[in-house]
């Protein structure tokens, strides 16, 4: 069964992360998680929709609360098309940035949720798509 | 244009961040509290951040290097009021803060501040006591 999409917007400027942490929260109470995981998905995606615009030159972000075997949950997808990641595994260390950053985004999002899946092509863009499971 | 209040209280300087901040109010809000510092000669900053539902890489960066410019210029930051769900995402994403006083809230933060204004009046050196 497709999940609906909950809400799609734009990631271009800093004002749009404010907002997808809004959105996030959103769905995250809409979804039925408890506060410390709602902080933990809005904590990510505050992180992805940054770099979605510092890194990826703007983008967009689709919510969707999903509904599987009983579970409920929220994901999000973060789509640019920006210049890319040439080393995903680079990417993924802490402390490591191309950036003036904390190098925490991208690992710190991962530790945050239940499954996180990371496309980029060089030259073509990024794709970041987190999933935080109620309970 | 969007600011967050600084208030002076004596020696102190008094913030409550009660917004969700976008990045360049975070920014702003660190220029000033450093200008503030320097303007009134505050000795102590504490910074509530009871309202805070998030705090992401930025704004955790934002706290650290405020608690580090206020040490520099001879006052002590404590921030209060983290909210027990902000912490343990903190904890997780990888950020402890490292260098920030923390108190659970307000009172605490004030005792802090006034401990550490009082042992640098006895010693007449702030090194000391750090």
């Amino acid at each position: 069964m497709p999940t609906p999409l909950v809400n799609e917007l734009a990631v271009r400027v800093e004002e749009d992360i404010v907002r997808v942490r809004q959105v996030a929260r959103a769905a995250a109470i809409e979804a039925g998680l408890s506060l410390v995981d709602q902080t933990k998905l809005v904590t990510a995606a505050s992180e992805l929709a940054r770099n979605t615009v510092i890194y990826g030159g703007g983008g967009t972000a689709r919510l969707r609360i999903l509904e599987s075997g009983g579970r409920r949950g929220v994901r999000i997808e973060f789509e640019d098309h920006g210049p890319g990641i040439a080393d995903l595994q680079l990417a993924l260390q802490d402390g490591y940035t191309t950036g003036n950053g904390l190098g925490l985004g991208l690992s710190g999002a991962k530790r945050l949720c239940n499954e996180f899946e990371l496309k980029s092509e060089p030259g073509k863009g990024t794709t970041v798509v987190i999933t935080r499971w109620k309970g | 244009m969007d600011r967050i209040p600084v208030l002076k209280m004596g020696e102190f300087l008094l913030v409550s961040i009660q917004v969700d901040m976008h990045d360049r109010l975070a920014m702003t809000l660190q220029d000033d509290i450093t200008e503030m510092i320097v303007r009134h000669g505050s000795e102590g900053v504490l910074i509530d951040i009871s309202g805070l539902n998030m705090v992401d890489s930025f704004i955790g960066r934002m706290i650290s290097n405020i608690a580090s410019m206020a040490r520099i210029l001879d006052a002590e930051a404590v921030v209060v009021g983290m909210r027990p769900a902000v912490a343990i995402t903190l904890v997780e994403l990888g950020l402890e803060l490292p260098g920030v006083r923390t108190a659970l809230n307000i009172e605490r933060g004030m005792d802090i501040l006034r401990k550490h204004m009082r042992s640098t009046e006895t010693t007449g050196d702030a090194d000391s006591t750090r």
